[in-house]
């Protein structure tokens, strides 16, 4: 698939991919994938699950599996996210998958030290908990501005109490639209304290950016914001973001439009 | 709108060779495994017994440009050869009906065109031309729109086609792309009034002076004309994509499912619909499971089911509440623990749900297995028939490719006693649930010749390779079968290949 091309320029070289570009436009293509190499991807697939096998044993090696498999993952969120309206079967099953990936994932071995562990029982349940939230939080930010568009034409309806529908996560409600899950060069996920992010990270360069920013281009209104906002010497956190939010939307409108569907 | 597309631009019966079938009664279909059987369905088995009946190649888009504008021909054909991705992508068919009689066979695609099929009629002069499927109505369902509100384009493929019990001469349909769902009405019109007095032949309008005397208009027969009308659109109630639509047995209402709403509508009303599942959370972060298809009960006005992400079927009774979001049953198999890996719940996630004529059964698909369950038995399936375990060790490249979120659906033969899925490589299969067995067949130009008897497939999963059997790495992962269809009463099926359409017949000696 063209996931290099989505990413563009250089940016792209952060993830970790065991199959190289060119298999894998052979596989969607429908040619023959060889052997010896398929092979070596089947064995990834299931035995670090189980708890006798003696690879397992080898941590590192099993680590580096999962990690590989958590990247492609994120990879795929990332790519899902970016659509314009993403097909929301697709997401919960990507990121129900990373939940997976990293429920399983040996704790301190690959990823790098969150920067604030909260209290949780053992660090693969903070991990889980932090990076969960940022998970949630983006996927959720993107969702909610999904309800909030939908409440101006219908009323939201109250939901009963359905038991197997989805579990409370840990995250706390993000404080800023925020769509960067990961670090270029870390690969891992950033908790959820977002604030300073925005004063030194150009996000011109993540071209995740919702609908969101896109809809608001269309009012006239944000054009002349930035004017006004500027000519107020204090600038809060809110006043902020919705800057921010501004300047990604125009640079949206200024960048030639993506393939659409 | 009316679009009639002369016939010379779709390849119909006129213009390509027929494909003749035996007259005759249609046997129970079976077919053993292994090595073929010979053609003799004197005991009802034949492993050979299907045989290609059409074969349509879906043509570009360039005849119905060429109709809405004036443009030359030369330029679209050329732009269409350097941009050969748009003219195809557009006619991949997306989904494939029979009505309820069988006499039409409905396919929409990707480029929000519906085309109607017709069952050749019966007659004395020509016994064996029964059973071949001609083209019948040609329409431009949907088109690409844009909601302005969230710029976004909205697809214009169509997404399900479902047809409504015949109660006149007209057809019924209903068809959706991912936001609205239209009714369409398909009907005929074979004469014309002729004689206006204020109109001349032509449709010019006379001048009222010239007119001397007054006629009557009469009614003359003309050449067949199929017509499609929109009779209604209903819009704007999908916040997200529409995956399903079901008629109800009442013949007045039908639903419309998307990711996280059911709704239920009211054929006469276009304006408001009833909300009767929303499994939205109030707080989207916990968002974890979504539907996927659903589908009305065929005798029960008041019960329907739905399928979810997480490999669950929840069965509702409309009496119970108004807000269906308690189940009645709820259907799950419990995980096998031997099988559990990081893409346990992908593959377990129910791309297709489907009543079985009875109404005793339900049968879903999900990525590697079709299951049947018992309406009264919820802790686990009747039946699981394992549609492609080879590919169980490939799931790691297959999640890489994106193929393991592909959406197969599966159908039930007339009696119940057969179900067909598709496959990849252009495979389908179908089991037989008396006799256990089961049979892999390809729709494929290259293997298909006119009256050919459909040779059946086998798949190499390790050790050594046979002569007639296909090595899993040699599986084409971008031909997939998604979308088939089954006739009511015979043994007739069509299958979507992209954007070739096979019809296949049960052969009797």
């Amino acid at each position: 698939m063209g996931w290099n091309q989505r990413l563009g320029g250089g940016s792209g070289v952060w993830l970790f991919r065991r199959t190289p570009i060119s298999e894998r436009m052979m596989l969607s293509k429908g040619l023959k994938r060889k052997r010896e190499e398929e092979e070596e991807g089947l064995a990834v697939d299931t035995w670090w699950l189980d708890p006798g096998h003696p690879a397992v044993a080898q941590a590192p090696a099993a680590t580096a599996a999962s990690s590989s498999l958590f990247d492609l993952s994120v990879l795929k969120l990332h790519h899902s996210l970016r659509q314009s309206e993403p097909d929301l079967r697709h997401l919960v099953l990507v990121v129900n998958t990373l939940r997976r990936i990293q429920a399983s994932m040996a704790p301190a071995a690959t990823l790098p030290p969150v920067p604030s562990p909260p209290p949780a029982p053992g660090v693969a349940d903070s991990l889980l908990a932090s990076s969960d939230a940022a998970l949630s939080a983006s996927m959720a930010s993107l969702l909610e501005d999904l309800s909030h568009i939908e409440g101006l034409s219908q009323v939201p309806q109250p939901l009963a109490d359905e038991g197997p529908l989805g579990r409370p996560t840990a995250g706390a409600p993000p404080s800023l639209g925020a769509l960067d899950l990961l670090g270029p060069a870390t690969g891992c996920l950033l908790d959820d304290s977002l604030e300073g992010l925005f004063e030194d990270i150009d996000t011109s360069m993540y071209d995740s950016e919702l609908w969101a920013p896109a809809s608001e281009s269309l009012k006239p209104g944000p054009v002349e914001g930035p004017g006004k906002e500027e000519t107020t010497p204090e600038l809060d956190e809110a006043e902020l973001d919705y800057l921010m939010d501004v300047l990604v939307g125009t640079q949206a409108l200024e960048r030639p439009p993506g393939p659409g569907r | 709108m009316l679009l009639s597309l002369p016939a010379l631009h779709l390849q119909t019966s006129e213009h390509h060779p027929l494909f003749e079938l035996p007259h005759g009664r249609l046997g129970p279909w079976c077919s053993p495994t292994g090595s073929p059987a010979p053609l003799s369905c004197d005991t009802g088995c034949g492993e050979g017994s299907w045989i290609l009946v059409y074969r349509l190649l879906v043509p570009t888009q360039v005849s119905l440009l060429s109709m809405e504008e004036d443009i030359d021909t030369r330029k679209i054909n050329n732009s269409f050869l350097r941009d050969h991705s748009y003219a195809t992508e557009a006619d991949i068919i997306s989904t494939v009906e029979f009505n309820h009689t069988g006499e039409l066979l409905a396919t929409g695609d990707k480029g929000g065109r519906v085309v109607i099929f017709q069952r050749e009629q019966e007659s004395k002069n020509q016994v064996h031309r029964r059973g071949e499927y001609n083209v019948y109505s040609t329409f431009q369902s949907h088109e690409p729109e844009f909601d302005y509100l969230k710029s976004l384009e909205i697809e214009e493929k169509i997404n399900k086609i479902r047809w409504l019990p015949q109660q006149n001469a007209a057809y019924f349909l209903l068809s959706t792309n991912d936001k609205t769902v239209k009714l369409w009405k398909v009907s005929e019109r074979d004469k014309r009034p002729e004689g206006y007095n204020l109109k001349d032949e032509e449709g010019r309008l006379r001048d009222p002076s010239t007119i001397t005397t007054l006629r009557v208009p009469v009614l003359r027969p003309m050449d067949l004309m199929v017509e499609a009308t929109p009779r209604r659109v209903f819009a704007n109630a999908h916040t997200y994509h529409i995956n399903s639509i079901s008629v109800n047995s009442d013949y007045e209402t039908y639903m419309s499912a998307d990711d996280l709403r059911i709704n239920l509508w009211n054929f006469e009303i276009t304006n408001q619909s009833f909300n009767i599942v929303d499994i939205k959370p109030a707080n989207m972060e916990e968002l974890t499971e979504v539907i996927t298809a659903a589908e009305f009960h065929p005798h029960h006005c008041n019960t329907f089911v739905y399928s979810s992400s997480k490999g669950t079927i929840r069965l509702c009774d409309m009496r119970a509440s108004a807000l269906c979001d308690r189940h009645t049953k709820f259907f799950e198999e419990p995980e096998d623990p031997s099988n559990r890996s990081f893409f346990s719940e992908i593959i377990s996630s129910i791309s297709d749900v489907k009543f079985s004529h009875s109404g005793r059964y339900i049968m879903t698909r999900d990525y590697l297995t079709v299951k049947v369950w018992d309406l009264n038995m919820e802790n686990r399936p009747i039946e699981t028939y394992q549609v492609h375990d080879y590919l169980r060790s490939k799931l790691c490249s297959l999640y890489e490719n994106d193929c393991i979120f592909d959406k197969f659906e599966c159908v039930w033969n007339g009696s119940d006693s057969v179900i067909m899925t598709g496959s990849y490589n252009n495979f389908f299969r179908m089991f037989d649930r008396n006799t256990k067995r089961d049979v892999t067949l390809e729709a494929s130009r290259e293997n298909s010749k006119p009256r050919a008897i459909l040779k059946p497939r086998k798949v190499c999963v390790g050790g050594k390779r046979r002569k007639d059997e296909i090595s899993v790495d040699s599986l084409d992962f971008s031909k997939k079968i998604l979308h088939t269809a089954w006739h009511p009463s015979e043994n007739i099926i069509a299958v979507a290949a992209t954007n070739n359409l096979y019809i296949f017949q049960d052969k009797v000696n």
